[in-house]
C-alpha cells in the first residue's frame, strides 16, 4: 500500500501548502463577505440572492472567455456583467424591500435564487461550463522549501489582498466612502443634506455585486463552473460575517481568513491529529466529520463569547 | 363562524374527501401526493409556531426534519439488519415501530433544537438568519461525511415501518395516519396559542421590553417554543423519510428550510391552516407545472415575489381579509 506523501518529517511543506490554500479560500470568502456586510450596513438588507451574483460572475467570465479566448476579458465581462445584474435587481425587486422586515427581505430574495438558478439552467443546461487560468499564470511556481505551488492560486491571494486594500481606502478616504458610511449611521440626515440616496443605494449595492462576481470567476476557473455554486459559498459568507460582526469590512477581512484556514487546515489535518490516538480507518472518518463541522463550531464559540461577532457594534 | 374559520373547515374536508375519492377512483397516486402535502404541511405547521407565534425567523428547520428523518433511517436500517445500535452500556436494538420511532425523532429534535436555540437565540434579526441558515449547512455536511450512515448515498429502508393495528404499506391507511397526526398537532398549536405560554409568546414577539417588565424572560419563552418547533418538524421527517422509505442528506438542505418557509408564506403567516394551505398549493404547483415545463421553479419564483410584494397575507390572508387578533 502506497504511504500517504504527508509523512511527519514533511509537515512544514504541507503546512505551508495548507496556509496558502486557506488563503486563496478566505480572500474569495472575503470579496462575497465584503459585499453582504455593505449592503446590510448601508440598506439595512438581507440579501440571499449574492449567490446568484456569484454564480453570474462565474458564467459571464466562462461564456466570454471561451468566445474571446481571453480569460482577461472574461473577468471584465464578469464584474460588467454582476454589476449590471445588481444594478437591474436592485432597481425592480430590491429597493422595495428596504423598510420590510427581514422576513419579507428573505423570502424576495429566495424568490430571486429560484429565478436565477434556474433561468440560469434553462440558457446554459446543467453541464457545468469550463473556465481554464490564463497561459502566463498555469504553470506551478518554485517556493522556499521545495514547494511547488500553483501561480494562479497565488494570484487570486494577491488580487484578493489588492481589492481588500482597495475597498478600505474606498470607504475610508473617498467621498463615496465618505456617504456611505455616512448612509450607515443615519440615512434621513444625509438624505436631508442633498445627497441622492437612491442612486448611492443602487451604486453600494452594483459594488457588492461586481465584488461577488469577481469572486465567482476568479474560482470558476479553479473549481467548475454550474448553477448552484453561489449558495454554499453565501451560507459561508453568512458564517464570516456573524463571526467578523455585521456591517464591519474589517471584520469580514478577519473573519474570512480564520473560516478560510479553520476550513482547509481542519480538513487536512484533523484526520492525522485522530490518527495520535485512534485506529486509522476510525480517525480518518471521525477526523472528517469532525472536519466538517469545524467553522461552525467556531462560529458557535465566537457567539458564545462575543454574540455581535468580533467587530460588531450592533445586534 | 369566521370566513377564516369557513375556509379551515373547507381545507379539512378536503383533505379527507379528496383521498376517499381517490380510492374510489383507483388513482393511488393522487393519494401519495396526498400524503405528501400532509407531511410537508406538518413540517410547516412546526416552523409556523416559531415563525408566526415567536416571531423567529428561521432558515435552519431543515435540521429538525432531518434530525426526524435520520432517527428513522438509523433505528430502521439497524432492525433491517439485525444490527443493535450499541451493545454496551445498555444493548439498544433497532426498530420498525413507528410510535417508537416518532418518540425517537421528537426527543431527538428537541434535543437539537435546544442547543441550536440556545447558541442561535442570544441574537436576534438578521444574526439569527444567518446562524440558523449555517447550522442547517454543518448538519447537511456532517451526514454527507457520515459514512456508517451511507453518507452522500442515504439510507434506503426496504418496508415501511408498522403501526399498531394498521396495515401501512396500503396508502390511504398510511395516508389516515399522517392526516390524524397533523389534525392533532393543529389541536395542539391552536390550544398553544391561546393558552397563557402562547400569549406571553406573542407579547414577546412584539413587545420584548414589556414582557421582561412584567417578569418573564423572551428569552426562555422563545427557547421553549423553539425547542416545540423543532420538534413537531422533526416528527414530519420521521413520517416523510417513512413515506419515501429513504433518508439522505437532501432532508438537511437549505433548499429544504427555505421551502418549508415558502409553504407558510403561500398559504399565510401566524395563520393556523396558513402552512397547511400552503403545503397543498405547493405540492399541487410542483406536480402541475412540473408537469408541464422542467423549470417550473422559475415561475415558482415568480409566485413568490408576486405574494411578497403585492400580497402579503398568503391566500388564506386574501380569501379571509385581515387576521383579527384573537377570534
Amino acid at each position: 500500500m502506497p504511504r500517504p506523501h504527508f509523512d511527519c518529517n514533511m509537515t512544514l511543506p504541507l503546512l505551508i501548502e495548507q496556509v496558502l490554500n486557506g488563503l486563496q479560500a478566505g480572500v474569495m470568502l472575503f470579496l462575497m463577505a465584503a459585499g453582504l456586510t455593505l449592503i446590510f450596513g448601508v440598506m439595512g438588507l438581507i440579501n440571499l440572492a449574492h449567490g446568484s451574483l456569484y454564480m453570474i460572475g462565474a458564467f459571464f467570465a466562462a461564456a466570454v472567455a471561451a468566445w474571446s479566448g481571453s480569460f482577461l476579458l472574461g473577468l471584465v465581462a464578469a464584474l460588467a456583467g454582476a454589476a449590471f445584474a445588481g444594478a437591474l435587481i436592485e432597481r425592480v425587486v430590491i429597493r422595495r424591500l428596504y423598510g420590510r422586515d427581514h422576513l419579507d427581505q428573505v423570502l424576495a430574495t429566495f424568490a430571486l435564487i429560484l429565478i436565477f438558478s434556474e433561468g440560469t439552467r434553462w440558457l446554459f443546461g446543467s453541464f457545468p461550463l469550463y473556465l481554464d487560468a490564463p497561459d502566463a499564470l498555469s504553470k506551478p511556481i518554485a517556493l522556499p522549501f521545495g514547494i511547488l505551488y500553483p501561480a494562479y492560486r497565488l494570484a487570486i491571494i494577491g488580487v484578493g489582498l489588492a481589492v481588500a486594500l482597495g475597498l478600505f481606502w474606498l470607504i475610508g478616504r473617498t467621498r463615496l466612502g465618505i456617504r456611505i458610511r455616512a448612509g450607515e449611521n443615519d440615512r434621513e440626515m444625509i438624505a436631508a443634506l442633498g445627497v441622492d440616496i437612491d442612486r448611492l443605494y443602487t451604486m453600494v449595492f452594483a459594488l457588492g455585486a461586481a465584488l461577488a462576481g469577481l469572486a465567482g470567476a476568479l474560482v470558476g476557473a479553479i473549481q467548475s463552473v454550474q448553477v448552484g455554486m453561489g449558495e454554499p459559498v453565501l451560507i459561508l459568507a453568512f458564517v464570516v460575517i456573524v463571526i467578523g460582526g455585521i456591517g464591519s469590512i474589517k471584520g469580514a477581512l478577519i473573519g474570512a481568513l480564520l473560516v478560510g484556514l479553520t476550513d482547509t487546515l481542519g480538513g487536512v489535518f484533523l484526520p492525522q491529529l485522530f490518527k495520535l490516538f485512534m485506529e486509522p480507518a476510525a480517525a480518518t472518518q471521525t477526523g472528517a466529520s469532525l472536519a466538517s463541522m469545524a467553522i461552525y463550531i467556531l462560529m458557535a464559540l465566537v457567539l458564545i463569547w462575543r454574540p455581535t461577532g468580533l467587530f460588531g457594534a450592533r445586534a | 363562524m369566521s370566513r377564516e374559520a369557513v375556509i379551515n373547515a373547507v381545507v379539512v374536508a378536503g383533505l379527507v374527501l379528496v383521498p376517499l375519492w381517490a380510492v374510489w377512483a383507483d388513482e393511488p397516486f393522487t393519494i401519495t401526493l396526498a400524503t405528501r402535502a400532509v407531511v410537508l404541511a406538518l413540517a410547516a405547521v412546526g416552523l409556523n409556531l416559531a415563525l408566526g407565534l415567536g416571531g423567529l425567523v428561521s432558515l435552519g428547520h431543515a435540521v429538525f426534519f432531518g434530525i426526524g428523518g435520520y432517527a428513522m433511517g438509523v433505528l430502521a436500517s439497524h432492525a433491517q439488519s439485525y444490527t443493535p445500535l450499541m451493545e454496551w452500556p445498555v444493548l439498544i436494538e433497532g426498530t420498525k415501530s413507528m410510535p417508537i420511532i416518532w418518540l425517537v425523532s421528537i426527543v431527538a429534535s428537541a434535543l437539537v433544537a435546544l442547543v441550536i436555540g440556545s447558541v442561535s437565540l442570544r441574537t436576534s434579526g438578521v444574526y439569527f438568519i444567518m446562524i440558523t441558515l449555517a447550522f442547517g449547512q454543518m448538519f447537511f455536511f456532517f451526514t454527507i461525511s457520515w459514512a456508517a450512515y451511507g453518507g452522500e448515498d442515504g439510507l434506503s429502508i426496504y418496508v415501511r415501518n408498522g403501526f399498531p393495528g394498521l396495515n401501512t404499506l396500503v396508502p390511504i391507511q398510511f395516508y389516515g395516519l399522517c392526516l390524524v397526526v397533523l389534525l392533532v398537532v393543529l389541536v395542539f398549536c391552536s390550544a398553544l396559542a391561546r393558552s397563557p405560554f402562547g400569549l406571553a409568546l406573542n407579547a414577546a414577539r412584539q413587545a420584548p421590553e414589556r414582557v421582561q417588565a412584567v417578569g418573564l424572560d423572551p428569552f426562555r419563552l422563545r427557547l421553549v417554543a423553539f425547542v416545540i418547533s423543532g420538534a413537531i418538524t422533526g416528527l414530519a421527517g420521521a413520517l416523510f423519510a417513512d413515506l419515501a422509505r429513504f433518508v439522505s442528506p437532501t432532508m438537511f438542505s437549505w433548499q429544504l428550510s427555505g421551502e418549508i418557509m415558502v409553504f407558510i408564506i403561500i398559504g399565510g403567516v401566524a395563520r393556523l391552516f396558513g402552512p397547511v394551505v400552503g403545503a397543498v398549493l405547493f405540492v399541487m404547483l410542483e406536480h402541475w407545472l412540473g408537469g408541464l415545463s422542467d423549470y417550473w421553479h422559475v415561475f415558482l419564483g415568480l409566485l413568490l415575489l408576486g405574494i411578497v410584494l403585492f400580497a402579503k397575507g398568503g391566500l388564506i390572508g386574501v380569501l379571509a381579509g385581515k387576521a383579527r387578533a384573537h377570534d
